[in-house]
């Protein structure tokens, strides 16, 4: 039925996009952890060690589920890639060296002390151990980014018979769509974790939850969203610019530009027609494609029929793409709305609190959404120019990739289920547990048995 | 700039470590995963307790040494996983589900946490054996034989018995009363299984491959590499002996079975690359042939200098913190 390169196809990207939805969330969660743990050094108020102490779970349970996926990565590039290790593994070994070196170490080895070890070492030495394992998950997104980066945009390296070998090092870290891609995840990851954080403590309150931990976080989540939100559109818009220099074909898929033009239209929605090279039911605005690409209402913009054989399928990259940005600004409205209506000192009104709790995993939708389109949009290489996905694939039988690969979905179905059946328990059993006590305001430095044995099953 | 041929055998020196530490290290949580009880809900506690700080920095070190694999050697990590195909999505599918129940057990509504602790106990037995299987059929060369697979699937006792026994000796250095006992009675049973399974894979290893035995018995090169299967004897018989007087008065020597095991792994590890050396794939490439480019590898090692070490650091710094024995384990 399939062959072995369209399953291996589906395979990694079930395994890719699987996995990367809790890295997604864990770059940034680590952050605000670490940004509670030092509130709480500073102030000594036990809220914020509440807070920590909830979050903290669910970034342990994410970020095992984000390691635990990741391992499959490492195996598949030999098993049903072999070709790209054999071309342009003289640059991505080294790359993913330093990954595993500089960041996976980093943050399992410090994992432990910031999990379990707060009654083990200093307060000091623990707010440092939550530092560094925010730093070791930064490092990860830093040093795989630039790997993505350079196969769509390589440079620094030198052709000798088929093999690219490495020139100059930091033209291939540093390449072009390095700078701006790494950014637009950052910051995605932000997004991610602070509409998670907003989500979970909006449920919290909607069941009642009258205690001072989930308003505090909600208010941080929807102060980071609302900076971030508009942050990322500009981002986004500039990743764009960059990718119209260096990959003009993606930018015309994007936008479903079938033949050059000037004076393009800016596509709201439309049905792409790979056969016709067409668009039905057009909804658009006049002009606005070329005056955000080109910052001229009239600038020429390059079609795909410039790119013939050598350009993406349209329909999934157009429609990833109005996904990304469809839910880039549900997230600057709601995160707006609420962290104004805060701002006012009132509550935020149930159908509010009922969005955010809908809203609690829009990261993920749009994150992936957003590598939808940047990687099917590079198609049909898989290193720009040097090489093909479909070179790369590997000769095994069909059968056995079929059959792992029905093994992985079968897991990632139940995982998820399990993953958010055990946070929306977690919500609930927070709900449960008694306010802070006047006793626990007098000693915040000491640490809490009371509530541990309330909250804390191991 | 180093030399090409110096950086083949430096890269192969760390991919070993990488496997050995990851043998040691994951071999003993996994092992603690194989042998968790499934009726006493309160020694799984304390069990998992003694993992918990440690298994996902263990769990690198596999990471670190197949992506050195793929790195170094692409093309005998390609060689090598496509003839291990579905071992390894076993092996993959296993660790995951392992890791999920580890902190799903802990987290989940109480009621689902049995099935979390059987999940977390057959995924590391499985995780273990498929190990196994991979080094059997790599020992045999990959054939498609009904020997090799008879003798994978022994292999695959015999790495799930290993892990077993390091992991009983870990419990034995970190738990104490009933659970230590407890403890001292696994070690006693898979020491047994897991020497078996050693004698089975050295003798068949020479035998099957022609190579390996003018190796080992060429003088005088057999005089140098006696000592090795010779302390790995005394070794099991030391501690086995010593298993028999424990837990002993104050907890003396309660660490003793555990490196013990730790310096068995590393002399059948050490035979084991003997054996192959310089053949990465055995009998198909060497080392030379499927190394990458020396730029390449230039470019990781200045950072391998730099950086193990200061792994080496915090590794042990974080076995530190947790010394002694386990303590209720929780999040603060």
């Amino acid at each position: 039925m399939f062959e072995t390169l369209m399953l291996s196809r589906m395979q990694f990207a079930a395994n890719i996009s699987f996995h990367i939805l809790f890295p997604t969330i864990t770059i940034a969660l680590s952050w605000f952890l670490f940004y509670f743990k030092l509130r709480f050094v500073q102030t000594g108020e036990p809220v914020w060690m509440r807070a920590y102490r909830f979050w903290v779970k669910i970034f342990a349970i994410t970020f095992a589920i984000g390691v635990v996926t990741g391992i499959t990565m490492s195996f598949q590039f030999g098993t049903n890639w072999p070709k790209f290790m054999e071309t342009v593994g003289n640059i991505a070994g080294p790359l993913l060296g330093y990954e595993v070196l500089t960041a996976f170490f980093l943050e399992a080895g410090f994992l432990g002390i910031m999990l379990f070890g707060m009654n083990r070492v200093s307060a000091r030495v623990h707010t440092l151990a939550t530092l560094i394992v925010a730093i070791g998950t930064t490092l990860s997104a830093f040093w795989i980014l630039a790997l993505n980066s350079w196969m769509q945009t390589p440079q620094g390296h030198e052709m000798r018979d088929g093999v690219a070998f490495p020139v100059d090092w930091l033209a291939i870290i540093f390449n072009p769509s390095f700078p701006y891609r790494l950014s637009h995840m950052v910051i995605a990851s932000g997004l991610t974790a602070a509409f998670l954080i907003a989500g979970i403590s909006a449920y919290r309150l909607l069941k009642g939850d009258d205690k001072q931990a989930p308003k505090l976080t909600l208010k941080i989540a929807l102060t980071v969203a609302m900076v971030l939100a508009p942050l990322q559109i500009f981002i986004g818009d500039m990743h764009g610019l960059n990718t119209l220099e260096h990959q003009p074909q993606k930018i015309a898929a994007m936008e479903g530009i079938w033949h050059t033009e000037k004076g393009v239209p800016l596509l709201l929605f439309a049905i792409p027609d790979e056969k016709q090279k067409t668009n039905h039911f057009e909804l658009a605005v006049p002009k606005m494609a070329s005056f955000i690409l080109t910052h001229d209402i009239d600038g020429e913009i390059k079609g795909l029929n410039e790119f013939e054989g050598n350009h993406p399928p349209v329909a999934p990259v157009f429609y990833a793409f109005r996904i990304m940005v469809g839910m880039g600004m549900l997230m600057l409205l709601i995160s707006w709305m609420s962290r104004i209506q805060l701002l006012r000192n009132k509550p935020l009104p149930p159908w509010l609190l009922k969005a955010l709790v809908a809203m609690s995993f829009s990261g993920w939708l749009a994150t992936l959404a957003g590598w939808y389109v940047t990687e099917i949009g590079r198609q049909p290489w898989l290193v720009t120019g040097i090489l093909t996905v479909k070179d790369a694939a590997t000769n095994i039988a069909p059968g056995n990739v079929a059959l792992s690969l029905s093994l992985y979905l079968i897991l990632y179905v139940v995982i998820m289920a399990a993953y958010l059946h055990t946070i929306f328990t977690m919500a609930n059993r927070a709900v449960e547990i008694e306010e802070i006590t006047d006793e626990e305001r007098v000693k915040p430095v000491v640490s809490t048995p009371v509530i541990l044995k309330e909250n804390n099953h191991v | 700039m180093f030399e090409a041929n110096a950086l083949a055998v430096i890269f192969v020196a760390l991919m070993g470590l990488s496997i050995l530490l990851y043998a040691i290290l994951d071999g003993f949580d996994l092992g603690v995963g194989i042998l968790l009880p499934l009726s006493q809900k309160d020694d799984s506690d304390t069990m998992i307790a003694s993992i918990g700080p440690f298994w996902d920095a263990n769990e690198t070190w596999l990471v670190l040494a197949i992506g050195l694999l793929l790195i170094a050697f692409p093309a005998a990590h390609s060689h090598i996983f496509k003839e291990l195909y579905l071992p390894t999505a076993v092996l993959l599918i296993s660790l995951v589900l392992r890791g999920v129940a580890f902190d799903f057990r802990a987290k989940a509504a109480f009621s689902h946490k049995p099935t979390w602790n059987k999940v977390f106990k057959g995924g590391s037995l499985l995780a273990a054996m498929s190990q196994g299987y991979m080094l059997g059929m790599y020992v045999m060369g990959f054939e498609n034989t009904l020997a090799a697979y008879a003798f994978s699937l022994l292999s695959a006792f015999g790495v799930a018995a290993a892990y077993a026994y390091i992991g009983a000796c870990w419990l034995i250095m970190k738990t104490e009363g009933q659970l230590q006992i407890q403890a001292v009675s696994w070690a006693k049973k898979t020491g047994i299984i897991c020497f078996a399974g050693v004698v089975a894979v050295s003798a068949v290893n020479p035998l099957i491959n022609p190579e390996v035995l003018t190796k080992w018995f060429t003088w005088p090169t057999t005089l140098y590499i006696l000592p090795l299967p010779i302390m790995c004897f005394a070794l099991f018989v030391h501690s086995q002996l010593k298993l028999k007087i424990l837990p002993a008065v104050n907890d003396k020597g309660c660490w003793q079975p555990f490196v013990g095991a730790v310096i068995i792994f590393t002399l059948c590890f050490f035979g084991l690359a003997f054996s192959f050396f310089p053949y990465i794939v055995p009998g198909k490439l060497t080392i030379w042939q499927a190394a990458s480019a020396p730029e390449s590898l230039s470019f990781l090692l200045w950072g391998v200098i730099v950086v193990v070490p200061v792994i080496f650091s915090y590794t042990f710094f974080s076995y530190r913190v947790f010394w002694g024995k386990v303590r209720e384990l929780r999040y603060h």
